[in-house]
């Protein structure tokens, strides 16, 4: 055991994959945060004087909030004037096709293997399953393809900034109706500082003919991320969002403080995944990113459904509680997760099912899976209003552990005020056993493949609700974030 | 030609001895039966040569095809053509039989620098081993050992001895818990897929009934973590008549 464990540690230190950082001159805006940041990044984006009024005043609410501490986690202090709130690449005219992306970052693409090279989808191939890719880099869309074919089926796809200058009124009756401005500490920063994010609307009765994708980036040394996105499926429409980012290597912690909003009308159905892998720190804690996530889903219309399913193995600082309010009579939540913490990373993650409907149901599936001397932490609520009659929730947890230093909590909150709710919860912990990886090594795999194949049927339930074009990438990463996690 | 070579093993496991100077030599072309007690160390000689962790070796060597087995990992071991059939085989949910066996066996490939097998050919020759031993196609997308039966588990371990195909196969009380038929398939399949010339295995088991079907080139007796007796087919006979007190004594 001991030479293993002294492989173990050698392949612990090996250093993150795809942390590698790209030399594009940034345009940012002055270091700090007050209104002028504010202002900056608003006429940056050419921005109506309803979207400045909004940010302003998400801002000075967000200067009457404390940062929220009921996760558990050790979050050090965050010096907000110490960071830049804006950074574009420097690249003024829009482009017509992502041949005329700045060749830096189609090479940046390249090496992180993202499908915006598939040249087959982008030459439009017959055959060829169509992902649309609304490329996020950095803060700006650089590239949109397949807007036109996807205008043709009336579905919006744009970036935010685009969005709110083309079609404000739709935005308008949208933005902040999920994540009120007051919601949270980093909803409320995001609120006045976003700098981009993505913007679909499907119209009704359409079924969006293409998954739709979009790859955030961070990029630019202590450059907060504070994307904004808002999906609305009107009635009866139906559409697939992947959602999937890496970050190059940095010394300096980033912190990133996302707002998600998803409308559902009656009969609408949207289904959100996400693979997350932002840098995740070196094996002492030290950079990684913060990730302050407030994602939420309003199932508005009867028959709705909101299924979130996510894959978290990056970032030092996960807060993330991708949740649904079944506001509609028969509305469906769905939320299924693996969240991975190796090495010194930290994650306080889970969802929240709040039933107003009557006969609304929710499924809950978490896997957890600890190594190194990580803390990975399951918090969910399900909450059943007085006036849902007939609410079903099922809840399962599971908390895979890899080394004896690591740590796996599920904290389940459920309230129910209505006693027609059959509420179901399960909750397992386990280790991995020994007996599994040395029947797998005796096999041929060698000790950080068969903890990757293991850990992948752990989490397989989750796995194959992704869509496809992302389940091969997640079981990839999945391996990778837990390279030598195992002695 | 010597394809195993065991000299003077000495095994513990949490600081207890339980081989004490085990000597043994397989040939190509031979199948050697371990027979003994309970508790004689005769799963232990399986572990050790597989490289369980735990297993510590303390004295003596194992050259296999004439390299230090010892000194490699149990992957390795694999890869160099070492096959450990389990007494208890795991069940990992989640993961199917299909892409278990694939996995494995191509990352074996690649150790030798042989090519990876695609799923279309892989599926080709795992279904031509199910059906060989009689196991349900089905079986091979389900999860690996997940809700087998006893019976089960042992013939997909013959499965996947057929599919990795190796030189040299330890089988860990393979016999256990099968019926008559199940052992007849067994059997079968263990002739069908190491008796060879160029292969080897050694068969670990408490009773002689699977020495009905396999029939063993030599018995060697088990006790005390070592070899005590050896013969040929016939001291299995004689052990199953006359008991192991009497002629491991």
């Amino acid at each position: 055991m001991a030479t293993k464990n002294a492989e173990a540690h050698a392949a612990v230190a090996k250093k993150y994959e795809w942390g590698f950082a790209t030399d594009i001159e940034q345009d940012f805006a002055p270091k700090g945060l007050s209104e002028d940041t504010v202002r900056y990044i608003s006429a940056k984006k050419n921005e109506p004087e309803w979207m400045l009024d909004w940010r302003l005043k998400a801002f000075r609410l967000w200067q009457t909030m404390q940062a929220p501490d009921w996760a558990k986690l050790n979050v050090p202090p965050i010096d907000y004037q110490d960071a830049y709130y804006y950074a574009e690449p420097k690249q003024k005219k829009t482009i017509a096709s992502l041949d005329e992306l700045d060749p830096e970052i189609r090479r940046t693409y390249e090496k992180l293997g993202i499908p915006i090279k598939e040249q087959e989808v982008l030459a439009g191939v017959e055959g060829a399953r169509k992902v649309a890719v609304d490329a996020v880099f950095d803060s700006v869309s650089v590239a949109t393809t397949f807007r036109e074919e996807l205008k043709a089926a009336g579905v919006i796809f744009l970036s935010i900034s685009e969005a709110i200058r083309e079609y404000p009124d739709l935005v308008r009756k949208w933005l902040g109706k999920v994540v009120p401005q007051r919601d949270n500490y980093f909803a409320t920063l995001n609120s006045a500082v976003f700098s981009d994010g993505t913007f679909v609307y499907v119209p009704e009765g359409v079924r969006c003919p293409m998954e739709l994708s979009t790859y955030f980036r961070i990029n630019a040394e202590n450059t907060g991320q504070f994307e904004r996105t808002l999906i609305v499926a009107d009635k009866g429409a139906y559409v697939s969002y992947l959602e999937g980012c890496t970050a190059p290597m940095r010394d300096e912690n980033q912190l990133h403080a996302a707002v998600v909003e998803l409308v559902a009308l009656d009969d609408a159905e949207i289904k959100y995944s996400t693979v997350q892998n932002w840098y995740p720190g070196d094996e002492n804690g030290i950079g990684g990113i913060y990730n302050f996530v407030t994602k939420r889903a309003l199932c508005q219309g009867r028959n709705s459904k909101v299924s979130w399913t996510q894959v978290e193995t990056g970032s030092a600082i996960t807060w993330k509680y991708p949740s649904c309010v079944l506001a509609g009579e028969n509305s469906v939540g769905e939320f299924y997760s693996v969240a991975v913490t190796n090495n010194r990373q930290q994650a306080d993650t889970g969802t929240k099912m709040i039933h107003l409907g009557k006969g609304s149901r929710s499924t809950i599936v978490s896997k957890g899976i600890s190594a190194g001397r990580s803390d990975n932490t399951y918090r969910g609520l399900v909450r059943v209003a007085p006036t849902a009659e007939g609410v079903r929730n099922f809840t399962q947890c599971d908390s895979l552990l890899l080394s004896d230093q690591c740590g796996a909590h599920t904290v389940p909150y459920i309230e129910v005020r209505n006693p027609s709710a059959q509420i179901e919860h399960e909750a397992t912990t386990s280790k991995i056993s020994e007996d599994q990886l040395f029947y797998a090594m005796s096999r041929g795999l060698d000790a950080e493949a068969a903890v990757a194949l293991i850990v992948n049927g752990f989490a397989r339930e989750v796995l194959q609700q992704l869509p496809m074009e992302f389940a091969v990438e997640a079981q990839k990463l999945l391996g990778i974030s837990l390279e030598g996690s195992v002695g | 030609m010597t394809m195993l070579t065991i000299d003077n093993l000495h095994a513990e496991i949490d600081g207890k001895p339980i081989l004490k100077g085990l000597t043994l030599q397989v040939n190509a072309g031979e199948i050697h039966a371990i027979m003994g007690p309970n508790g004689a160390g005769k799963s232990t000689l399986g572990y050790v040569l597989g490289g369980r962790p735990g297993y510590e070796v303390t004295e003596g060597s194992v050259t296999f095809d004439g390299e230090d087995l010892l000194d490699k990992e149990p992957h390795e071991r694999a890869a160099a053509g070492v096959f450990l059939g389990f007494q208890y085989p795991v069940e990992i949910p989640g993961v199917s039989n299909v892409q278990f066996l694939r996995e494995s066996l191509n990352a074996q490939r690649a150790v030798r620098g042989e090519k990876p097998l695609s799923g279309a050919e892989f599926l080709k020759v795992a279904r031509a081993q199910a059906d060989a031993l009689g196991l349900q196609q089905d079986m091979l997308k389900r999860p690996v050992n997940v809700g087998f039966s006893g019976g089960e588990k042992k013939r997909n371990e013959m499965v996947q001895m057929g599919i990795i195909d190796p030189k040299f196969a330890i089988l860990d009380e393979t016999d256990s818990g099968l019926d008559i038929d199940a052992l007849r398939v067994v059997g079968d399949g263990i002739n069908r897929i190491m008796r060879r010339p160029d292969k080897a295995v050694l068969l670990i088991t408490h009773y002689q009934r699977l020495l009905d079907y396999v029939r063993p080139d030599r018995v060697h007796v088990l006790a005390d973590g070592r070899i005590t007796r050896s013969g040929g087919a016939e001291l299995a006979h004689q052990l199953e008549r006359e008991g192991y007190a009497e002629v491991a004594a």
